[in-house]
C-alpha cells in the first residue's frame, strides 16, 4: 500500500513526477527574488489565481530600500491579478491554513516552512525563488517521490507539555538531517489526538530534520477546522504502508523541553536550563504564533508581570482578531509584553526584535542558528507555556512549576 | 551542451563542516536587496570571515546536511557570485540542493571524499565524479533533467532554450 506522500503525487517513491500544482505562493523575500527571475523569462504567469503573495517578513518595512522592494513586488502582483495579501494579514503558511490549503492537494511555497500545510492531508514542500517563477510561468513543477519516515505517535501530552515539545523531541530524535529528501508521516493514537492547531506546528518542524514534508491524515478534527473557515474537506483513510524507517514516541513521556543554542536537534528537558537569566522573550512565528498558542501563553501570565522584556507576535490577523475578542490580547498587554504586526517578527532576524551581542533570548520559533536572530546573542527554542514561566522570571523556567 | 566548461572543472578546496546552514552561507540582514555582489561580499561572513577571500575559482567541500535551513536562493546565488565552480558534499540539503542546480551550480554528493583545504578538486558533472590527491570518487549521480539544467547555466536559461 502506498504512503500519504505516494498517493498525493499520484507515484511510488523514487519516481520522478511533473505536477500541476494546486497553489503556489511566495512573501515579500522570495517573491522579489522570484519576480527578478520570472522577468528573466520574459513569460506570462499561467495561473494568476493560483498564485498567493503574502507580506509577512519585514512588515511593515523597515527602511527605504526594502519599501522600494516591496513596492515592486505589490504592483507586480496586483498588475498579474495573484491573490495578494499586504502586511499584516499574517504569516504565509498560517494564512494558507486559515482556509485556503486542503487536504489531498499540492501545494508549493518559497519558504522552507511550507511543510507546515502537511497537518492537512497535503504534500505542501518548499522550494526557491527560480522555482517559484517557473511555477509562475507553466503552473507546474517535478518532485521527486520521497521515501517515508513514520512518527508513531503514541498515548496523550500530560500537564504543560504541547505540541512544540514533541516537535522539538522528534527533531532531536532524528536529527537535523534525520530526514533528508524524506517525507514525515505521523501517526498513530497520538497523532489522532493532537488537535489541529497542535498539527501545524508539529508539521511546522519537518524541515529541521531535513524532510521535504510532513504530513497527518486529515480525519474529523480536519474537517471540522475547516468549516470554520467555510470549506468543505475530504477525510483521508490511513492505509497500511511500509516506511522506510519508523520513530515511535509516547506523548506520555513528552515534558516541556528546550532547545539549547545553536542546534535545533539539541532538546533536553526545560529543568537542564532552568534559572538561564533571559533579556528576552519571543512568542510567535509559523511554529506558534496561532490562537492556543497565544492562549496558553496568557493563561499563564494572566494577572501577573513578565520580568523580562517579552515580544508577542500573532501569526496572522484572524489570530490577533481572536485574541482581542476572547481576552487574550488585554490579558498579555496587561502582564507588560509588547505586540508586533502579525507576520514574521524578529524571527529571520531583519528587523524588530533582534538580539543585541552577548544577549540571551527565548523564542517559540524553530531555528536557533548562530546570528540568525542577532550576532553575537543565543536564543533557546521553546513552547509557549515554557516562555509565559520564563517570561516571569525573567530566567528559564519550567511551566509545570508555575501556578 | 555549449557550456560543457561549467560541468566539468577545477577549483581549489574551500573546506566547512557538518550542518552549514544558510543563514551561515548568508545571513538574512542581507537579503533585502537585487544586489548579488553584496551576497558575495558576505558569503560566510557568521561562519568564518576569512573563507569570502578564498571564493573565487574555488570548490566548496562540505560534510553533510550543507545548505540545510532556509529555502532562501541567496545562499546558493552567493556561492555562484563569489567565484565558486562546484560544491562537494557529504550530504545537501533539499532546499539547497534544488536552488543549487536552478542556478546552474554543479553539485556532487561524495561520501568519503577526503582532502584537505587548498588542495585542488577536479569535477566532472556527466561522469559524476570528482578527483583530489590523486583519487577519482564516484558521486551520486543527478538526473539528465538536472544535468542539463546546471549545462545551461539554471533554470530559466534551461526553460529558454526549451521554447
Amino acid at each position: 500500500m502506498a504512503t500519504l506522500s505516494e498517493r498525493l503525487l499520484g507515484s511510488p517513491e523514487g519516481s520522478f513526477t511533473d505536477l500541476e500544482l494546486s497553489r503556489a505562493y511566495a512573501h515579500d523575500g522570495t517573491g522579489l527574488q522570484a519576480l527578478l527571475s520570472f522577468l528573466r523569462m520574459q513569460t506570462k504567469v499561467r495561473y494568476p489565481e493560483k498564485i498567493s503573495i503574502i507580506y509577512d517578513h519585514i512588515v511593515p518595512a523597515n527602511n527605504s530600500e526594502t519599501a522600494n522592494l516591496q513596492h515592486e513586488l505589490r504592483d507586480f502582483s496586483k498588475e498579474a491579478g495573484f491573490d495578494f495579501r499586504d502586511i499584516g494579514e499574517g504569516i504565509c503558511h498560517q494564512v494558507m491554513s486559515e482556509g485556503v490549503c486542503l487536504p489531498g492537494e499540492v501545494v508549493v511555497g518559497a519558504d522552507s516552512h511550507t511543510c507546515t500545510l502537511g497537518a492537512f492531508g497535503a504534500f505542501a514542500t518548499g522550494v526557491g525563488a527560480t522555482d517559484m517563477a517557473a511555477i509562475w510561468a507553466t503552473g507546474e513543477t517535478w518532485f521527486r517521490v520521497p521515501q517515508t519516515t513514520g512518527v508513531i505517535l503514541e498515548g496523550r501530552l500530560k500537564g504543560r507539555a504541547e505540541p512544540k515539545d514533541v516537535a522539538l523531541t522528534y527533531v532531536t530524535r532524528l536529527g537535523m538531517d534525520g530526514a533528508t529528501y524524506r517525507a514525515i508521516e505521523f501517526t498513530g493514537e497520538g497523532a489522532e489526538t493532537t488537535e489541529m492547531e497542535g498539527r501545524l506546528t508539529i508539521c511546522n518542524m519537518a524541515i529541521e530534520a531535513g524532510a521535504k514534508a510532513g504530513l497527518f491524515y486529515s480525519d474529523d478534527k480536519t474537517v471540522s477546522y475547516l468549516a470554520e473557515f467555510g470549506k468543505d474537506a475530504a477525510r483521508q483513510e490511513p492505509e497500511d504502508c511500509t516506511y522506510a524507517d519508523e520513530l515511535y514516541l509516547d506523548l506520555d513521556d513528552i515534558v516541556p523541553s528546550i532547545s539549547a543554542p545553536h542546534r535545533v536537534d539539541n532538546a533536553v528537558p526545560v529543568d537542564k536550563y532552568e534559572g538561564t537569566p533571559l533579556d528576552q522573550v519571543f512568542v510567535g512565528t509559523c511554529t506558534n504564533g496561532r490562537y492556543e498558542d497565544l492562549k496558553r501563553f496568557a493563561d499563564i501570565v494572566r494577572g501577573k508581570k513578565i520580568a523580562v522584556r517579552t515580544i508577542v507576535v500573532p501569526a496572522s490577523k484572524t489570530v490577533l482578531q481572536k485574541c482581542i475578542e476572547t481576552g487574550v490580547l488585554s490579558d498579555i498587554v496587561a502582564a507588560g509584553c509588547s505586540i508586533g504586526t502579525p507576520g514574521c517578527g524578529p524571527c529571520l532576524g531583519a528587523h524588530m526584535g533582534v538580539l543585541g551581542e552577548g544577549e540571551i533570548g527565548l523564542s517559540t520559533a524553530n531555528r536557533n542558528f548562530k546570528n540568525r536572530m542577532g550576532v553575537g546573542a543565543e536564543y533557546y527554542l521553546c513552547s509557549p507555556s515554557t516562555a509565559a514561566a520564563s517570561a516571569l522570571k525573567g530566567e528559564i523556567a519550567n511551566p509545570e512549576e508555575i501556578r | 551542451m555549449s557550456d560543457s566548461n561549467s560541468i566539468k572543472g577545477s577549483g581549489h578546496a574551500v573546506c566547512v563542516d557538518d550542518d552549514v546552514d544558510t543563514d551561515m552561507i548568508i545571513a538574512g540582514r542581507y537579503l533585502r536587496t537585487k544586489n548579488k555582489d553584496l551576497w558575495a561580499e558576505h558569503a560566510f561572513e557568521d561562519y568564518d570571515p576569512t573563507i569570502v577571500g578564498r571564493l573565487s575559482c574555488s570548490v566548496i567541500v562540505a560534510g553533510k546536511n550543507f545548505g540545510c535551513g532556509s529555502s532562501r536562493e541567496q545562499a546558493a546565488a552567493a556561492l555562484k557570485a563569489a567565484g565558486v565552480k562546484a560544491v562537494v558534499a557529504k550530504s545537501f540539503a533539499r532546499i539547497f540542493f534544488r536552488n543549487a542546480i536552478n542556478l546552474g551550480i554543479p553539485l556532487f554528493e561524495v561520501a568519503d571524499f577526503e582532502c584537505r583545504e587548498g588542495d585542488e578538486v577536479f569535477f566532472d558533472l556527466e561522469e559524476a565524479v570528482v578527483e583530489c590527491g590523486g583519487r577519482s570518487y564516484e558521486s551520486v549521480r543527478l538526473s539528465d533533467r538536472m544535468n542539463e539544467i546546471i549545462a545551461a547555466g539554471g533554470l530559466i536559461e534551461y526553460l529558454g532554450r526549451r521554447k
